[in-house]
């Protein structure tokens, strides 16, 4: 019996690893006031107006905050559909 | 040459400001410097029965910056070391009673006479951290591997850097190694790699801390004290000489990491 707790504890991840992992998200919303939800909100934007002027795949777009050490920088990846792939998809 | 004004603060409270000011201070007026610590906690004195010196406070701080004492007469000296003195902080009055430039020129005034002047700041982002730094050359932030803390010391860090009063430094508080062997403590490393900050200083958890806090005889004096000599270490640091953070301690895992992270940082 105390054998299948230790297992089932031991497959939770330690402790001090979720207070990193949790604390690496806090962290970048706290320095750039910017929460996940505005996140989401600002990539919808940026949606609306690249779309004005360039076909783009929505699908593969990335809008994320990378660091530097204290430096922040927010990075947006989005690929632009050729007229090659439109005629083939 | 004119001394240097060290603010030893932090986000969260009671993570250990006092505790390291009183004794950063003492490990240095046991290296011969001359010595002054400003309680800039006011309203919640606590730096005078850290070091015990509470029962021969006449004048404070505010009375200083009101006029109603001469700097000379706030000054405590600790006759158990060559060149330490205190200047207390109010206990009955709030934080408004004093300003970002009163401290500017108190500083100035004790700049020419001693060799460090070193402030315990209240903790948070108020007026009263404000005070702390407005004349600091140095700021150390204070935290524990723990989730709050490590989270408030990020804030403070930033507001250092957007005052241009940075980089900070950091001393990590009451690390468990026995915890983060286990996992179960944030590590020096992870904390570092968190709050991307230099590193002064790592202590223990060391009951040394609060025995010798309960006697007002701060813990660098103790010899055999680890806490004691984290302490002793980060004021080398201060003075310039290059104190590995691995031969803190040569008791098992966490110093190893302690290791990695010297080599790692380079200094
Ligand atoms: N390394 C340590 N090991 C054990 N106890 C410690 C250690 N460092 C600090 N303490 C204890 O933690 C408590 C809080 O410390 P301290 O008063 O220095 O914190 P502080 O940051 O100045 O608090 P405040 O924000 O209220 O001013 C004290 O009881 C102190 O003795
Ligand atoms: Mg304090």
């Amino acid at each position: 019996m105390a054998g299948f707790f230790d297992r089932l504890l031991s497959r939770e991840p330690k402790s001090a690893y979720q207070a990193k992992e949790r604390m690496k998200l806090v962290l970048v919303h706290d320095r750039s006031n910017l929460s996940p939800q505005a996140l989401e909100q600002l990539k919808d934007e940026l949606i609306e107006v690249i779309s004005r002027h360039v076909n783009i795949d929505t699908q593969g777009m990335r809008v994320e905050i990378t660091k530097e050490g204290r430096e922040q920088r927010l990075i947006a990846d989005i690929p632009i559909k050729t007229l090659a792939k439109r005629r083939m998809g | 040459m004119p001394g240097k004004v060290v603010t030893v603060t932090s986000g969260k409270g009671g993570v250990g400001k006092t505790t390291a000011t009183a004794n950063i201070a003492a490990a240095m007026a046991l290296k011969n410097q001359k010595v002054v610590c400003i309680d800039a906690d006011i309203g919640l004195r606590n730096l005078d029965v850290v070091l015990g010196l509470e029962n021969r406070i006449v004048y404070d701080l505010v009375d200083v910056i009101e006029g109603r004492c001469r700097l000379r007469q706030a000054m405590i000296r600790d006759k158990r070391l060559p060149e330490l003195y205190l200047i207390p902080a109010a206990q009955t009055r709030d934080k408004s009673a004093v300003s970002p430039s009163d401290m500017v020129r108190l500083c100035n005034e004790l700049k020419p006479e001693f060799d460090w002047v070193l402030i315990d700041s209240p903790a948070g982002i108020e007026r009263g951290f404000r005070n702390a730094i407005a004349a600091a050359d140095i700021i150390v932030v204070v935290t524990n591997p723990e989730v709050s803390a490590v989270r408030d010391a990020d804030r403070i860090i930033g507001l250092i850097e957007a005052e241009e009063k940075g980089p900070a430094q950091l001393i990590i508080n009451r690390i468990k190694p026995d915890m983060v062997k286990k996992g179960d403590m944030l590590s020096p490393d992870d904390v570092l790699e968190l709050l991307a900050v230099e590193l002064l200083g790592l202590i223990p958890e060391d009951e040394t801390v609060i025995t010798s806090t309960n006697r007002g005889v701060p813990v660098v004096i103790d010899g055999k004290s680890r806490a004691g000599r984290a302490f002793r270490n980060i004021s080398q640091r201060l003075l310039g000489e290059r104190v590995p953070f691995a031969s803190i301690e040569e008791s098992g895992g966490l110093f190893n990491q302690i290791g990695r992270i010297f080599r790692k940082g380079g200094g």
